[in-house]
């Protein structure tokens, strides 16, 4: 009898080993994020494996590839087939993907709670006609960066505070023989180009779109933006070969101390002031982006990204699981110095705060003044004819005018 | 065995393998034919009939136009520069000297690097802050100032056909190598003996030799060339202002950045036939080189 008992529960422990064997890592998932900016390649393996450790039945392969890959890969896969079940997207793509039926709608899965948690403004990344199509993960916009030392030693008291300031400023440090070049932007034939020429057409209030959905960028605030670049290049206060940076070369310029003033993203504050490669470290400033007299006080630009399910996904559940852990305060706040959270709340906290005070003040008014790109299906082929009426101009091979206008018909609008 | 078993025996042997090839060749190819008439796009609902639209749209566009134009001068150049340099480098290699055999091994490095490889390493050489380009003719005195070699449309082109000429003029240099082994001592010898100078002797001796494999070589270069993406996406994406985009990257932009999967097909048929046209004038040219050699 003994021996009879023993023999069954062998077996019942054996038959419970053979059935949790397969049960983990029962669900896979494949992920597609970028290897660029914001949270580093690390910082995302490093999340995921705590997600996988709390979640054993799921397994996450991570996939990474550079910003400028990412909306034509996830488009790519879908178009054959699928792939992908959780995609990093931009803000700017929500409205194509809609169209196309790339993302699954997720808006009956996001609670109550995250929709009085997450800041407002993040809400708009992942949003389209009403409809949610993901979490907002990365909130974003572009900053003015200084070097608080070069500006000391010109004698100027705080950063600029207007676009003509910072023009003013800049002209003091090129003729002080501070710095040859004050400032850096971003300005090569991509799409970090338009995300600087969007920060200034927010500060001149223009718009992109008219009510109809055709382009509008060609007159006023539009067009007055690109004359500022333009103008600011020409003086030889921009630094030349800003037209074939892209972020990482703003800041490695700006981290070498080549530059006084850069327009750059959240992920360079902790990056140039306290990281090992940097010349400029502990002399980091950042502000908003300037405004324009009598037009706004601070510019920004929407530069967010969320996650989301595709729809070929044959594991939503899970992969809204992963979603979830991936954008939840709690990894957010531990991640903080290269990416703010999307949580109102976290802004309180001294484990996001500390450190970054500066930066969190100068967040605290860009990212209430976020612009959006122009929110369309076409966004791809606008955003290509803008890069080329920017580097057309900057070339000097066409006016301001002339290049807008030229976009405006190659737009696809 | 009769001529028409035997042929049958040919044909049937070789039937599993042209079954694979349809398959993976020519079903695409017909599709895409098939797409080039739609107005379909990469994803969403199938496209409509619209005959030969996108074909007119495109030959007409300026965008195209210019592309073949940037295309073209990137072909000739990097090509051209490419036959040249090779020819050179065998000739060098030929040569009986200290070391040869290790610079033989190392004349394959540029043509076994992966492209991306090869264009990041220019790019970082190219970089108008800290590249050693830069530091080269400053230091040299051929510059006062840094340049942007990217980031200007003129030295964009130049800096890519550069680029491009390092990797795969060793190609040219192998195959001419192979070549130069064949041209016979005496023959080399007795034009020595009655006196042709270099030159001459490079022209009427050694050329001959030469003619044919070089041929392969620039007809293979030229078709390459002429399909160009990866070195140009990794160094400039086409820019600045456009200047560099060639034909492919075109293709890339309309089927899947646009996501015009239409119109990208036609395209990409019209640089097919350009390449094919292109590698039939080359054949009938090899062709009657080799009658009138025989």
């Amino acid at each position: 009898m003994k021996l009879f008992i023993r023999s069954i529960l062998a077996a019942a422990a054996m038959g419970s080993t053979m059935l949790s064997a397969p049960a983990l890592a029962e669900t896979k998932l494949n992920a597609l994020f970028m290897a660029q900016a914001a949270y580093s390649e690390n910082d995302v393996r490093e999340m995921t494996q705590r997600f996988m450790k709390a979640n054993p039945d799921i397994d996450v392969n991570l996939e990474f590839v550079p910003y400028e890959g990412l909306h034509d890969k996830t488009v790519l896969a879908q178009g054959s087939g699928g792939g992908y079940d959780v995609v990093l997207f931009d803000v700017i793509w929500p409205a194509g993907y809609a169209e196309n039926g790339v993302l699954v709608d997720v808006s009956d899965r996001i609670t109550d709670a995250m929709k009085s948690g997450v800041l407002p403004g993040a809400w708009t990344t992942v949003q389209n006609d009403g409809k949610f199509y993901g979490m907002p993960w990365i909130l974003d916009t572009k900053y003015l960066f200084y070097n608080k030392e070069m500006l000391k030693q010109a004698g100027i008291d705080a950063p600029p505070a207007t676009w003509d300031e910072l023009n003013e400023q800049a002209k003091i440090l090129k003729e002080k023989g501070i710095v040859e070049h004050p400032i850096a932007w971003s300005w090569a034939q991509a799409e970090a180009a338009i995300c600087d020429y969007t920060t200034l057409v927010s500060a001149y209030d223009g718009s992109f779109l008219d009510s109809d959905g055709k382009p509008a960028f060609q007159a006023g605030g539009g067009l007055e933006a690109l004359q500022y670049m333009a103008s600011s290049y020409n003086s030889g206060l921009t630094n030349p070969n800003s037209k074939e940076f892209l972020e990482e070369d703003v800041r490695n310029v700006f981290q070498n101390g080549e530059a006084a003033f850069a327009l750059n993203w959240t992920y360079m504050y902790n990056l140039a002031n306290a990281g090992e490669d940097s010349k400029v470290a502990g002399k980091v400033g950042v502000v908003p982006a300037p405004g324009i007299e009598g037009k706004s006080e601070v510019s920004a630009v929407n530069g967010s990204m969320g996650l989301g399910i595709t729809s070929t996904s044959k594991n939503v559940d899970a992969a809204w699981n992963y979603i979830v852990f991936m954008t939840s305060q709690e990894v957010q706040d531990g991640y903080a110095k290269l990416s703010l959270p999307i949580w109102a709340s976290s802004y309180e906290k001294p484990e996001v705060t500390n450190g970054q005070e500066e930066l969190i003040a100068a967040a605290e008014k860009g990212l209430a003044a976020m612009y959006p790109r122009p929110t369309t299906p076409r966004y791809q082929e606008l955003s290509a004819a803008l890069q080329v009426a920017i580097q057309e101009t900057l070339l000097g091979q066409t006016s301001p005018e002339d290049a807008l206008n030229a976009a405006a018909e190659n737009s696809g609008l | 065995m009769s001529g028409d078993r035997l042929t049958l025996r040919a044909w049937l042997m070789m039937t599993p393998l042209l079954v694979v090839m349809l398959a993976v060749v020519g079903w695409p190819l017909i599709d895409t034919v098939r797409l080039s008439f739609t107005d379909t796009r990469l994803i969403g609902a199938s496209g409509n009939w619209v005959g030969l639209e996108n074909y007119a749209r495109m030959l007409t566009s300026s965008r195209f136009l210019e592309t073949l134009k940037t295309t073209t001068i990137f072909a000739v150049g990097s090509v051209g520069l490419e036959m040249v340099l090779g020819v050179l480098a065998a000739l060098l290699l030929n040569q009986a000297f200290y070391g040869r055999t290790l610079l033989r091994a190392l004349l394959i490095l540029p043509w076994a690097l992966p492209t991306v490889v090869n264009a990041t390493l220019w790019r970082l050489i190219y970089n108008p802050q800290y590249g050693a380009l830069n530091a080269l003719v400053t230091q040299f005195g051929l510059s006062a100032e840094y340049q942007s070699w990217l980031g200007e449309p003129g030295s964009a082109l130049i800096a890519l056909i550069i680029a491009d000429t390092w990797k795969n003029f060793s190609l040219v240099a192998l195959i001419a190598l192979a070549a130069l082994q064949m041209v016979p001592r005496e023959i080399t010898a007795a034009s020595l003996v009655d006196g042709a100078g270099p030159l001459a002797r490079f022209r009427h001796v050694i050329l001959p030799y030469l003619a044919g494999p070089l041929m392969v070589a620039l007809v293979l270069r030229t078709i390459e060339a002429f399909k160009v993406f990866d070195i140009v996406w990794v160094m400039t994406r086409g820019g600045p202002a456009n200047s560099t985009r060639t034909l492919s990257i075109l293709v890339y932009q309309e089927a899947f950045s646009f996501q015009r999967a239409g119109s990208g097909a036609s395209l990409a048929l019209i640089v097919t036939l350009l390449v094919t046209l292109l590698a039939c004038a080359y054949t009938i040219l090899i062709r009657k080189a080799a009658g009138s050699a025989n």
